[in-house]
């Protein structure tokens, strides 16, 4: 793999920022986009487009192709075995409330249980709140250890007899933890409990295999995955999209509608109510082929090779403390600085073109837990080098340089 | 160039080591402020005397160098003064930051000038005018009286 010309599919790192060449370290809050898909979403609009599923006129029924072809490209993409197990939404955060909603309706009453951690992003976190006030549900919380890792231990000693879902993060966008969700989904289904996976984190670096994980829900971010934004994909088994009620209402989920009722549509229809993300559903497939053109084991590979020469160079920097250290660790640098505020860091590195995030990454809990109000982050994409991350410590250096004056 | 004068050496002095860090006993008024996109915040305490002076102002909090000089700043400059002084310095202060105009209070000797105008570097940085502002709407807030909690999020 040729990193350079991948670099090179990027029409954003034309630009300058401030004068400098983009060191763009942001890649967990959202990846940037490769021309294949930037020209996709360009092309539909100048000579495809049509709204799906409801002409039968010549671009109509392309488009339909189009944007159902997706859905096909993306349940190979994660091997799942029906396409209509792929459902679209306008992100990862709709995808989990879509879950909690329906199946908090549904299955939970009073005094059930909900198990999370420690490690949850607020999407991940909030729409199962809302069960707390609506069904008196209870939220737990399993622990992370001293390396910000979620065990399975932690998994097992948190789940009570009445835990009836476990909602956990493939890969913690803090501490960068990759969970071992397989056993943990294999523990939960011990106890028949259900799972939904977080895969916000996981999609756009690790190989997914919905038969091998087997978890019952996936929630996945498409702007993270070299994707559009305002467009998530909901992975259920196609026994949950079955027997769950219906999320939103409106044109596209009903069968029939008259006065006295309704009766709702086939999957997937039944959880795509209204116009959809056309344009993006349709460029989504570029990334897919983006990233199958490169392979996820390369990526993942290259990845990895990064983010350990990443910690590397953060460890010989003194004044760097590293949050968390996982085992096994996904391509996120989060990091404090001795008596420098992680936003006055991210306005210094910016200065030099260097893009990180900086505060609690919607991850209070955590925070809180760690006794930190803010951390920056580093996190890392396909486009990303050793360069990256040495101009990344540079700048970390300067940061010291203003603060001791 | 700018990160020079955003990162002045009198900020930098404030926000290392606050002036009127900490809580007192018999405070009168107090109110928090967060500004829940960066984590900073702020609890001011102060105590009114019966002329409605401020006769002691402290502050808990952490936060960015500008939210911690900011603040300290801004305690400094409000002990022993009245509520129209208060609210007067406050409004100059705001319009400064927001409105790129000079400070225009009467109330103020030059190096207090000086110390507010150092804060004057964030216009260059929209995210970080929050940062600046936010001790300054919480003390709005603790004057007032008012329930609750300043959140840069909802203002305007
Ligand atoms: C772990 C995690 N979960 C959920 C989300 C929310 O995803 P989306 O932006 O697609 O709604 C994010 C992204 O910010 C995330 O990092």
């Amino acid at each position: 793999m040729n990193i350079n010309n991948i670099k090179k599919q990027f029409p954003i790192f034309n630009n300058k920022v401030h004068n400098n060449d983009l060191v763009y370290l942001d890649s967990a809050n959202s990846s940037q986009k490769p021309q294949m898909v930037v020209d996709r979403i360009y092309d539909f609009y100048t000579k495809e487009f049509s709204n799906v599923g409801r002409s039968v006129h010549y671009l109509a029924v392309a488009a339909t192709n189009l944007y159902e072809n997706t859905r096909i490209m993306m349940q190979k993409y994660i091997n799942a075995k029906d396409p209509n197990e792929i459902v679209f939404t306008k992100g990862a955060t709709e995808a989990i409330n879509l879950v909690a909603n329906t199946f908090g309706q549904k299955f939970l009453r009073e005094g059930d249980e909900i198990l999370l951690t420690e490690l949850e992003h607020h999407s991940n976190y909030v729409p199962w709140h809302y069960l707390r006030k609506l069904k008196g549900v209870k939220i737990n919380f399993a622990e992370i250890n001293n390396d910000g890792e979620i065990t399975i231990e932690s998994i097992e000693k948190s789940i009570t007899p009445k835990t009836k879902m476990i909602a956990i993060t493939h890969l913690s966008n803090v501490t960068g933890a990759i969970l071992p969700i397989k056993e943990i989904t294999s523990l939960a289904h011990s106890k028949n409990i259900p799972i939904l996976i977080d895969g916000c984190q996981g999609a756009p670096h690790l190989k997914l295999d919905m038969q091998d994980i087997d978890c019952d829900f996936y929630a996945i971010s498409c702007h993270k995955m070299y994707g559009p934004t305002g467009l998530g994909v909901l992975y259920a088994k196609k026994k949950w999209l079955d027997t769950l009620p219906p999320y939103q209402g409106g044109g596209g989920m009903i069968r029939e509608v008259k006065k006295e009722g309704i009766s709702f549509g086939d999957l997937p229809n039944k959880y795509e109510a209204g116009t959809m993300a056309t344009a993006q559903v349709i460029a989504f497939g570029e990334s897919i082929k983006f990233l199958n053109q490169i392979g996820i084991e390369n990526i993942e590979k290259h990845e990895s090779e990064l983010t350990k020469y990443g910690e590397e160079v953060l460890r010989k920097n003194n004044s760097v403390k590293l949050v968390g250290n996982p085992k096994n660790k996904g391509s996120v640098l989060s990091f404090t600085l001795d008596g420098i505020h992680a936003h006055d860091i991210a306005t210094i590195l910016d200065e030099d073109g260097v893009a990180i995030r900086a505060g609690h990454h919607c991850c209070q809990i955590l925070h809180d837990k760690l006794g930190l109000s803010a951390t920056a982050r580093a996190s890392l994409g396909v486009y990303n080098t050793k360069d990256d991350l040495d101009k990344l410590n540079e700048s970390i250096n300067k940061c010291k340089k203003i603060f001791d004056r | 160039m700018d990160l020079k004068e955003l990162y002045q050496e009198i900020i930098l002095e404030h926000g290392k080591n606050p002036k009127n860090l900490g809580k007192f006993e018999n405070f009168n008024k107090d109110a928090k402020g967060n500004n829940p996109l960066c984590g900073d915040k702020v609890h001011i305490y102060l105590k009114t005397d019966e002329n409605k002076k401020i006769s002691d102002i402290k502050f808990e909090g952490e936060g960015c160098a500008i939210t911690m000089a900011s603040t300290s700043i801004m305690t400094e400059l409000m002990k022993e003064k009245s509520e129209t002084e208060v609210k007067e310095l406050i409004d100059d202060f705001l319009n400064m930051i927001k409105e790129n105009s000079e400070l225009k209070s009467k109330n103020i000797n030059e190096d207090d000038k000086i110390k507010l105008m150092s804060l004057s570097g964030v216009k260059k940085y929209p995210m970080r005018v929050k940062c600046a502002t936010l001790p300054w709407h919480t003390l709005i807030s603790a004057m007032s009286n008012k329930p609750g909690e300043v959140n840069t999020e909802k203002e305007e």
